[in-house]
């Protein structure tokens, strides 16, 4: 990745506290198009925060989250969907509508947020789910899925509207390794195909080696290193070359 | 919240509270009117609501009927006023005990029931995970819910006032070997719309209480799951207790409206 692309994301000098609890100070990065960051750092240190302030379900004390050229924390109604309809987001728990099927759960936002007719909602949710395997399984409910058939159906249903920026929590919680590296294959085929930009919150180096350009060390409620693989590696800090599995 | 306004009488407490849940209930009837309307969840929670209820609200207001009955008969008999029985029976159902007693149960049953669905929602994402499609989590959850409370608290308490009738006459009819066709021309002799309908309108407004309030429990809770269970037994709490004070000042309004609705 090179200085020279689009700027996709701006995390602009954000500081956020709940309480009297600072989770993040004064915190700033950026992430190219078609990059594909990895934060990272020890649990509470205000990662899952980073990625809810970056696609506004939560709004910086101070600084401002760009989204493009749109400052996300100061849209609202209709302008804060037109913005969310570029952004998808996998959750930890998947989140999947329990009391809808799997092809219910994908056909929500195509019916609502497109003029697409019912056969082709029908052929794009069957395509989608085809992408991560789940094509036989679009008439089980949530409740019927194993941990790792959640996460890659709720990573279907982040991809249906085909976004251009894709924000994943913890996309290897609960999962053995190689179903965690099932997933981590479908990341990369997703930046590889559409080259989507993608911002992954982690505890699993393995995973982030894989499919990370770049790294973000959260400690302390600050953000205590942003670079490539290499260079954070020989960083200074031991906190930081530990959690990027580094001597 | 309901223990601090009882404990602790702090007045600032609960006016703050009066107003989140008003500003609430002001959301819910903005959001009503604008579009996209949400009309496939609003039947849907009709089915659920409404038929759901039904058993209940059926089985309560046979139930009750008989014991009426059974209460007001020998008393009405001995001072020889035993023909006035179906029109007592008729009156107090249709004007107070029928809309009341609905409204008690649905809070109970369905106040408990959206309280706890939607903390649920909220504990584990689902409604992020809406807001996220770009979907206003309000108006898909909310708003739904609280129309089909207003929307089906009339039907059910016309179902509880008619099945309380039945259960009035089955008791009658066992003690007395009272025809039907005398049950119910002694019960609508007299009987003028206004002991009807301003009663069984009046619950729509009880449905717009149990709605809100339940839907605020449910949709603001933050507490995990933990909240769930909170959400649910406040709602059932704080619904029933606003339904029976409503009903005071409603009874109030439809004797001005309506002076010959008054028993």
């Amino acid at each position: 990745m090179t200085e020279s692309q689009p700027t996709a994301i701006v995390f602009d000098g954000v500081s956020k506290s709940f309480g009297s609890k600072q989770v993040l100070q004064e915190v700033s990065f950026s992430v190219m198009q078609g990059e594909t960051v990895c934060l990272l750092g020890r649990s509470g240190t205000g990662k899952s925060v980073t990625l809810k302030l970056l696609i506004g379900l939560l709004r910086p004390d101070i600084g401002k989250v760009l989204i493009g050229q749109d400052n996300i924390s100061s849209l609202e109604g209709d302008d804060l969907s037109r913005l969310r309809r570029k952004m998808g987001f996998l959750f930890q728990s998947a989140a999947l509508f329990d009391s809808a099927t799997l092809e219910e759960n994908l056909a929500l936002p195509l019916r609502r947020l497109t003029d697409k007719s019912k056969s082709e909602i029908e052929h794009a949710v069957l395509r989608a789910l085809a992408e991560v395997g789940l094509a036989a399984d679009r008439y089980k409910m949530p409740g019927e899925l194993s941990g790792g058939m959640k996460k890659r159906a709720g990573l279907a249903r982040a991809l249906v509207l085909e976004p251009e920026i894709l924000l994943v929590d913890e996309p290897s919680s609960g999962l053995d390794r190689i179903t965690a590296s099932e997933i981590d294959d479908l990341l990369l085929e997703q930046k590889a195909k559409r080259r989507t930009t993608i911002v992954i919150v982690t505890h699993d180096v393995h995973g982030a080696r894989r499919v990370g350009d770049r790294f973000a060390v959260l400690d302390k409620a600050r953000l205590v290193a942003f670079d490539t693989l290499q260079c954070l590696e020989n960083h200074e800090s031991k906190t930081v070359r530990t959690l990027v599995g580094g001597q | 919240m309901i223990c601090t306004i009882a404990d602790g009488g702090r007045l600032k407490t609960f006016l703050e509270f009066i107003g989140v849940i008003a500003s609430f209930a002001a959301r819910v009837i903005t959001s009503a009117w604008r579009s996209p309307y949400e009309f496939e969840q609003t039947w849907m929670q009709v089915g659920e609501i409404g038929a759901r209820s039904l058993p209940l609200v059926a089985a309560s207001g046979l139930a009750l009927g008989v014991v009426m009955t059974l209460h007001t008969h020998s008393t009405l008999v001995t001072f020889g006023a035993a023909a006035m029985i179906p029109k007592v029976q008729s009156l107090s159902f249709f004007i107070e005990i029928g809309p009341l007693v609905a409204a008690l149960l649905v809070a109970g049953r369905v106040g408990a029931g959206i309280g706890a669905v939607l903390a649920n929602l909220r504990a584990s994402e689902q409604i992020d995970a809406i807001e996220v499609l770009s979907v206003d989590s309000f108006k898909f959850l909310v708003v739904p819910r609280v129309v089909a409370c207003v929307l089906v608290l009339p039907l059910l308490t016309t179902f509880m006032d008619l099945t309380a009738l039945l259960g009035g006459f089955l008791a009658e009819h066992a003690l007395s070997h009272l025809s039907a066709q005398l049950f119910i021309e002694r019960a609508f002799n007299g009987f003028a719309w206004s002991n009807f309908v301003p009663p069984t309108l009046k619950t729509t407004v009880f449905g717009f209480l149990i709605g809100t309030v339940s839907c605020y429990y449910g949709y603001t809770t933050d507490e995990g799951a933990e909240g769930v269970g909170r959400a649910a037994t406040n709602s059932v709490v704080l619904s029933s207790l606003l339904v029976i004070v409503a009903d005071v000042v409603l009874v109030k309004i439809i004797f001005l409206f309506f002076p010959g609705s008054a028993l």
